[in-house]
């Protein structure tokens, strides 16, 4: 028998009921992380139907998109940007309550966006299903789990049955050869990697991510890089378990304690593709051949190294996304002046995310006309930044320091970029009007964010700070 | 579910490729807790200008596209985000079909779910689609089936379970709920 990939291994013990030609797999979650945009629907469906939620231990919400990343007023209230992002939060907060299910509320100290506190609070392990009403779910990948995105019908199948119709994803594995150089970002790496095989690179796959490069990222770097895996299509990122995982999760609050532990990393140490285990697709990168990387586009997949010209329009659409950007083929990305700069979301809010831009920003100042908003991952991780001093540095050089959400990178809670605006943003996705109407993004590491704060213009982040910083 | 078996309409048609969800229903119409009247904001930034008014070159504004409700999109439709409010806001603008070269994971799955004809076709059925908008075609969901007006036919892709859900009208929670003692031996297996 040939050997198995990490995702069969999952699978295969998640699997209720297997999948035929007729029917799609029964597959079992072991974690359901629950928000206020993509939930309100679901649970409305299981009180039509008289439906309780199967198991609320399993379960776990807070709420991130539509909440505002300003304090509380002096009356306590929270400043919504509209009543109906209000009313979301209250709707969450009674079905939580209604259906017995945990909440981490905006009180809480372990709240935050979704993708961030599940890997803080242990919640999130490896071997393990996870899914949420959110593309990226993927994120949790990083530790060993399948964890993919899903619709608000499926939520409320999750909440109901704590179970998914699925087929089974292909498998793809991206080795990542050599090492990154210094200065070179994960989210380098993964922008690269999606401008080679395209936005739709993915689509039908899981995507194990293998290689030295992989296994000598840091934990809070592999969930940038599996963050992003939906950016190519995928359905999920992986990365098989290893020391740095079971280190990163030792004495996490949900995590095994004690015997548990022991027992847990017996399996855990199971978790990765077998040597003879077959992929359906195998993708090389050469990890030194990678350059800080920036989108220049208007979807992740149109992306060019610093060092680079922008890209021909090779038709008409792709000439559209260089107008819309207003860039010219050719042309280097460095010294395009910048309106906005975010740096936050599930793909660049943890600490190590903060402490790259700060080691830009310290002793300098954000250039004259630019708005730089940073906005922590979740409250612990607000706490840890504001522990070192972060939050001082950020506020030194003129940003403004914020409240844990999803913040600009949706632009649902009234952080959002102005029309025509320029922002370079360590989100996700540069979509047309992501980050509001008429707004123009620019994905890149919080490095070269912070870079582009401090000149004002788009600009190699290798010369803001020494190679060993960012390494 | 109500059983979607057939569909006899006019095609209207958005070549573009990559059109991702953010798109078809951008992020501040999300704070709604219904699945209703998305409708309206359905591909919001392109039907409108920026005072408001409707931006009468984008296809769903034109004349012709009354009444169409088979959506012809570039490859890729639907990708990015996960929110179901896309098909919620495509069917009530009065979208029943979907039809491109390839569709993304998700959007197809949330689009299936709620009766939303979400099909792949091959390259050369798909190129021929996207230079002929306005053609009257008839989707057989059974037979898994397109028939031009002129009486040609091609065959789409589309999952055996969802076929057969969309042809009988069952419903995917109803038939999970079934599951239940399978579910709780394997409970009962794995903790």
């Amino acid at each position: 028998m040939a050997g198995r990939t990490l995702l069969d291994k999952i699978w295969d013990a998640h699997a209720v009921a297997p999948e035929t030609a007729a029917t799609p797999a029964v597959l079992y979650v072991d974690l359901h992380l629950v928000h206020e945009v993509t939930s309100p629907q679901a649970f409305a469906e299981l009180r039509a139907r008289g439906l309780a939620v199967r198991r609320p231990a399993r379960t776990l919400a807070t709420m991130d998109h539509s909440t505002p990343t300003l304090p509380a007023g002096a009356d306590g209230t929270p400043p919504f940007v509209t009543p109906e992002a209000a009313e979301q939060v209250r709707t969450l907060r009674a079905n939580c309550r209604e259906f017995g299910i945990e909440l981490l509320d905006l009180d809480s100290a372990q709240r935050g966006i979704v993708h961030v506190i599940g890997p803080e609070l242990g919640a999130t392990r490896p071997g393990m299903t996870i899914v949420c009403g959110d593309s990226h779910t993927s994120t949790h990948g990083a530790f060993g789990a399948l964890a993919f995105g899903i619709g608000t019908s499926e939520v409320g199948h999750v909440l109901a049955t704590q179970c998914l119709l699925q087929r089974k994803p292909r498998a793809m594995a991206i080795e990542v050869r050599g090492r990154l150089r210094p200065g070179v970002d994960a989210k380098d790496l993964v922008l690269h990697i999606i401008g080679r095989i395209g936005v739709d690179g993915g689509t039908g796959c899981v995507i194990e991510y293998r290689g030295e490069a992989i296994r000598a990222l840091s934990m809070e770097q592999r969930m940038t890089v599996c963050n992003m895996s939906i950016e190519a299509g995928a359905r999920a990122g992986m990365i098989a378990p290893d020391e740095a995982t079971y280190a990163w999760l030792r004495g996490r609050a949900r995590a095994p304690q004690g015997e548990a532990w022991t027992r847990t990393l017996a399996h855990w140490k199971t978790l990765y593709s077998d040597r003879d285990a077959r992929f359906d697709r195998v993708v090389e990168i050469d990890a030194a051949a990678v350059r800080p990387t920036l989108s220049y586009g208007t979807h992740p997949g149109m992306v060019v190294d610093i060092d680079s010209g922008v890209p021909q329009a090779g038709n008409a659409l792709q000439q559209r996304a260089l107008d819309y950007m207003g860039l010219r083929a050719g042309s280097r990305l460095a010294g395009t002046p910048v309106d906005v700069v975010f740096v936050g979301s599930c793909t660049n809010g943890r600490l190590s995310d903060l402490r790259a831009a700060a080691a830009v920003l310290r002793g300098r100042q954000v250039a004259k006309g630019v708005r730089m908003l940073v906005v922590p991952g979740s409250a612990a991780v607000k706490r840890d930044a504001e522990r070192e001093g972060l939050d001082a540095v950020f506020r030194a050089a003129g940003a403004e320091w914020r409240e844990p959400g999803c913040s600009m990178c949706i632009a649902m809670n009234g952080d959002r970029v102005a029309p025509g605006q320029l922002a370079v943003s360590t989100s996700n996705r540069n979509f047309e009007g992501r980050q509001g109407p008429g707004a123009r993004t620019v994905l890149a590491s919080p490095a070269s964010a912070a870079a582009a704060a401090v000149a004002g213009r788009i600009a190699d982040p290798r010369d803001y700070v020494v190679a060993e910083a960012v390494a | 579910m109500k059983p979607v078996r057939h569909l006899h309409s006019r095609t209207i048609v958005l070549a573009h490729e990559n059109i991702d969800t953010d798109r078809i229903i951008p992020a501040r119409f999300l704070t709604t807790t219904t699945r209703e009247g998305l409708g309206r904001h359905a591909f919001q930034d392109w039907r409108y200008r920026s005072d408001g008014s409707p931006d009468p070159g984008f296809v769903l504004n034109r004349p012709e596209a009354a009444g169409a409700a088979i959506l012809v999109a570039g490859r890729n439709f639907g990708c990015g985000s996960s929110r179901e409010h896309a098909p919620w806001a495509l069917l009530d603008a009065g979208i029943r079909a979907v039809i491109s070269s390839e569709i993304a994971d998700i959007f197809r799955s949330n689009a299936l779910k709620n009766g939303l004809l979400a099909i792949t076709v091959a390259e050369a059925e798909h190129r021929f689609l996207l230079r002929h908008p306005g053609l009257e075609l008839r989707i057989d969901v059974a037979a898994g089936e397109i028939t031009l007006p002129d009486g040609g036919r091609f065959g789409f892709a589309l999952d055996a379970f969802a076929r057969h859900c969309l042809v009988e009208g069952i419903d995917q929670l109803g038939f999970l709920l079934r599951q239940e003692q399978a579910i709780q031996r394997h409970e009962e297996m794995h903790g």
